[in-house]
């Protein structure tokens, strides 16, 4: 498994290139950086350009019909031509719109999307930026995306939009709180929050069997962080319209979806790391010649269907019963597990295993 | 001083789940519906008016647009109205045809209404699981007139056609699968936990006011009123069959929804009875090459998929009506409306309208 990861070594090319033309370290260390980024936005999109495509033959098969069909082998090159068709729409801003909210409303959804993917370790020695504060910085990060939905919807001065940036608020810093602290206890059973070492403790059991109440209220959390499935309260297409989405066209619409394709693969990236091993192979099948990076793909896109499954299952939630839910039951949950946690590490070291 | 504002809010023409053309004005206390103004009329087409101007037989493709979801209803209503009029006995197959077209349409309704509810809660799955179903009833339909939704099959004194050979076989394996159907349903819609906690004792219809407000139907009888034409004044040959009236007692969205559920049941119970006994025979009454009803008026009710269907008629013994009237029974029951909404969450707003089941078609005229 060594040495094997073909980015890692021509991230050590790159490197060694570079200190031979007699760069200083500060460049060295900008131009590496420069590099990753391009490389997790060109992972961003390329997921991005999949996962629309995978989301509506997800949904196809559960519903029992075709799913795009016309471009391509199975209609494989449908979302390549449905981005054409959005660039090539006309970009309204209607009248009454804040204009300067409006606009960098769309841009400022993308920016958290993005900027998580610094501290997501995709393979062996493959991460941007390990941080100290690894899973802190996620969460921060994330949280932030609220504000892009909240200006949307103000923006927008439409009255739809409105109650839609309204309940996203409500909704994400509701679910913010079991989210933490389901992660709280693989923080605790790691003791850091620096993204190697969670995923360096899991090379023999993986963290959703010891926390598998915390994976759960994790993925429950995920969903309303994500503002998906039975969870999609801000876009409420059949009460509100499309929420924040609604005033907006071409590809200032798109860059919402593209962001919540994002926004998908960094939580189930997340979820992957905290809860089932990262970029670790399954225990047992450490032999075979897979990269670590394959590995960490095939979990996120295992999460991935976790997430359009329940999507495609459930009806949406009433705002009023997603409020209780997740004061009533999930911070509960979740504050049992850090106490369960908690008791059990302190049984673990006076036994002194 | 800080004080909340009420908003109002446009739901509609054009919004996803008006179900048509239907347009309200919702008065918003932050999420809560504090009032609900309906506005109807926007396909208004003046059915009635333009019956004036067509022969009687003429006025058979117009009734197909009122409730277009069940639009066998409507044709027999009409056609049973003017047989009325004019004293006419039906042969026996036509008859029996006509039930089973007649609850094959219901079928075909209460589909549509159970994947549209599902639908308003975003629960897209169900509603295609039920489009996949009732895709196979427009089959059979079309098979017997070569239309799936304006069927204008219904003729005065019969039916035009004789059902085709390869309807039989298709309906037979229809009522096969259909339990399965239902179970799918309830397992993937009815037993949903989301579903339920949203519907029950939402929008709550008393017995007391649906019956001031004149409601019938399906919606009646989740609110506990034993009433349905087919049992209360048997018209066409609905005596002859065994089939229950479901009645459910809350009243609230989920009854609603449910008892749409357990009429698809005996739609397919009243069908295989049909089935059973239908026999051969001509399928069209001795009727006059040009209709000309007597001098008189005629007052005739079946039961709708949305409730009690009424077509009054009043003839000046010409060729065409002097007069024709629908009682629609979307129209009426879209009256409650705002009255059941009130002080529920404007989620919950597009449930109840979902459950009272509408077609704007109808409702306009």
């Amino acid at each position: 498994m060594e040495n094997i990861n073909l980015f890692v070594l021509l991230a050590n090319w790159l490197r060694q290139w570079l200190e031979g033309v007699g760069a200083s370290p500060d460049v060295i260390e900008v131009v590496m950086d420069v590099f990753g980024t391009v490389g997790a936005l060109v992972f961003i999109l390329l997921n991005a350009l999949i996962l629309v495509l995978l989301e509506r033959k997800a949904a196809a098969f559960f519903q029992q019909r075709y799913g795009p069909n016309r471009w391509g082998p199975k209609g494989v090159f449908q979302t390549i031509f449905d981005s054409l068709k959005l660039l090539s729409k006309e970009d309204i801003i209607p009248k009454a719109v804040d204009k300067w909210v409006f606009k960098i409303a769309a841009y400022l959804i993308f920016i958290p999307a993005i900027l998580v993917f610094a501290v997501i370790p995709f393979g062996e020695g493959m991460i941007i930026s390990d941080l100290n504060i690894g899973i802190f910085y996620f969460v921060a990060v994330a949280s932030t995306a609220t504000l892009a939905f909240l200006m949307a919807g103000w923006g927008s001065n439409n009255k739809y939009s409105l109650i839609g940036g309204m309940r996203s608020v409500a909704q994400m810093v509701s679910y913010e709180i079991p989210l933490v602290f389901s992660l709280v206890g693989v923080v605790m059973l790691t003791g850091s929050m620096k993204m190697s070492a969670i995923v360096a403790a899991q090379t023999k059991v993986w963290f959703i069997l010891p926390q598998f109440l915390a994976f759960l209220v994790y993925f429950i959390a995920g969903h309303a962080e994500l503002n998906r499935g039975p969870f999609d309260m801000p876009e409420g297409e059949q009460e509100i319209v499309a929420g924040p989405y609604t005033e907006y066209s071409g590809m200032r619409w798109a860059l919402f979806f593209l962001a919540e394709y994002a926004n998908l693969v960094a939580v189930c990236s997340i979820a992957t790391t905290m809860f089932l091993g990262g970029w670790n192979p399954i225990p047992g099948l450490g032999f075979l010649p897979i990269p670590t990076y394959v590995w960490f793909v095939l979990k996120v896109y295992f999460m991935i269907m976790l997430f359009m499954w329940t999507r495609w299952t459930f009806p949406r939630v009433r705002i009023d019963h997603l409020m209780h839910f997740g004061w009533k039951v999930l911070i509960p949950v979740s504050l049992v597990n850090i106490l369960v946690t908690g008791i059990g590490i302190k049984i673990y070291q006076w036994m002194g295993w | 001083m800080i004080k909340t504002q009420e908003i109002s809010i446009n739901m509609g023409p054009q919004h996803p789940s008006t179900h048509g053309v239907f347009r309200c004005v919702l008065q918003l206390d932050g999420e809560t519906v504090t009032n609900i103004t309906n506005h109807t009329g926007y396909l208004h087409r003046g059915t009635e008016k333009l019956a004036e101007a067509r022969t009687y037989t003429q006025v058979i493709p117009y009734t197909d647009r009122l409730d277009y979801i069940g639009a066998m209803l409507n044709n027999t209503g009409y056609v049973q109205t003017v047989e009325k009029l004019m004293g006419l006995e039906i042969p026996e197959r036509a008859e029996y045809i006509r039930i089973i077209l007649q609850e094959l349409s219901r079928i075909a309704n209460h589909m549509l209404f159970v994947g549209c509810y599902a639908l308003d809660m975003a629960g897209f799955t169900g509603w295609m699981y039920t489009f996949r179903d009732r895709e196979r009833v427009l089959d059979m339909l079309e098979m017997v007139c070569g239309s799936r939704m304006t069927f204008s099959f219904m003729r005065i004194g019969g039916v035009p056609e004789d059902l085709p050979e390869e309807f039989f076989p298709a309906l037979r394996s229809f009522l096969d699968d259909f339990p399965k159907m239902i179970e799918e349903y309830n397992g993937l819609i009815t037993g949903n936990e989301i579903l339920q906690a949203r519907s029950k004792g939402i929008g709550v219809l008393s017995k007391e006011m649906a019956l001031a407000y004149g409601v019938t139907g399906p919606n009646l009888r989740a609110s506990g009123v034993n009433y349905d034409v087919r049992k209360a004044e048997p018209y066409g040959i609905y005596d002859r069959f065994e089939f229950d009236v479901p009645v459910l007692e809350n009243g609230d969205c989920f009854d609603r929804y449910y008892i749409r559920v357990l009429e698809m049941e005996q739609s397919a119970r009243i069908i295989r009875q049909a089935l059973e006994q239908i026999p051969e025979g001509p399928i069209m009454a001795k009727v006059p090459k040009v209709i000309k009803p007597p001098v008189g008026e005629a007052y005739h009710l079946v039961e709708g998929t949305k409730g009690l269907l009424g077509y009054y008629i009043v003839s000046d013994g010409s060729t065409k009506p002097y007069r024709l009237h629908i009682h629609s029974p979307s129209f009426v029951n879209l009256g409650v409306f705002p009255e059941i909404s009130k002080g529920h969450n404007i989620q919950d707003t597009v449930l109840i309208l979902a459950s009272i089941d509408i077609v704007l078609g109808e409702v306009d005229r």
